[in-house]
């Protein structure tokens, strides 16, 4: 247990150092960028815990995730398609994709309830890091007013998948 | 204007009458609107055998479900779904799909 709570902590640690790198002003095709991968690495989590859940409440759970990123990436694909915009690679990108991989080998090596408390708990972990990324630097930082709008939305979006996945983590304890 | 014309606006006019009356004083539609993951307003008045109407603006899925799960109403994006209020009371609903979600509907007798 202490292994994975230090897990999350360097998780996190490494990723609100990811989004300060760039902080300083991410273009609208890196902003783009850092939406889209943020919802496909919630998708790739949400379609493990989708084979190895044995909770119904987090089988569900992972069901909306997939439900919900899906719908809002779609969105976003049409809008940057819409704008002529080609999302851009960046560090922020790079590091949470690198972070990403990194926790989906350490929820493979689980199984049963401690794999369902684990995925809630990165899954708490990292809507508020999501969260907390979009509000403070990626929603400010978007010129483009179709994008900032897409992002509020988002945000709203992800502000009640926080909050479920806290409910479910905390039916799980 | 031709009477062709005329008669085709006569005829839509006729036409949105007959549907406001449809949607009248006896039997009024409770509109909520669902937009940033909540329903708007969060709780609705309505009397016994009235409807509420709920439309989904936002781009993912919802559902307005009975928190006892008695009914539910599916409700895609840019969709809207109705329920008649079959019984007077004080009853609370949610989205299955985002359980912090809530609304309220009271139905008169």
């Amino acid at each position: 247990m202490l292994i994975r709570i230090a897990f999350f902590a360097a998780a996190a640690v490494l990723s609100a150092a990811a989004f300060a790198q760039d902080a300083a002003k991410p273009s609208d095709p890196q902003i783009a960028h850092i939406a889209y991968t943020a919802g496909q690495i919630d998708i790739a989590s949400a379609e493990l815990a989708r084979s190895k859940a044995t909770n119904k409440d987090v089988k569900a759970f992972a069901d909306d995730m997939i439900r919900d990123h899906k719908a809002v990436n779609e969105k976003a694909l049409a809008l940057v398609k819409k704008l002529g915009v080609t999302p851009e690679d960046n560090d922020i990108s790079r590091s949470l994709t690198k972070q990403s991989e990194a926790k989906l080998a350490e929820l493979k090596g689980l199984q049963g309830p401690a794999f369902d408390k684990a995925y809630a708990a990165s899954e708490v972990a990292y809507h508020k890091q999501v969260n907390a990324a979009l509000k403070d630097t990626l929603i400010p930082a978007a010129q483009n007013p179709e994008l900032k709008s897409l992002l509020q939305t988002g945000l709203k979006i992800f502000e009640g998948h926080e909050q479920h996945a806290e409910m479910v983590a905390k039916e799980l304890k | 204007m031709t009477w062709r014309r005329l008669a085709a606006g006569v005829a839509l006019a006729a036409g949105a009458a007959c549907a406001g009356a449809a949607l009248g004083a006896a039997d009024p539609l409770h509109r909520v609107e669902i937009k940033d993951v909540g329903f708007a307003p969060p709780v609705i008045r309505v009397r016994v055998g009235e409807a509420v109407e709920w439309t989904n603006n936002d781009p993912v899925a919802h559902t307005a479900t009975a928190s006892d799960g008695s009914w539910e109403v599916d409700l895609q994006p840019g969709e809207s779904g109705r329920r008649e209020m079959q019984k007077a009371g004080t009853f609370g609903y949610l989205c299955r799909y985002h359980p912090n979600m809530t609304g309220t509907i009271v139905v008169a007798p």
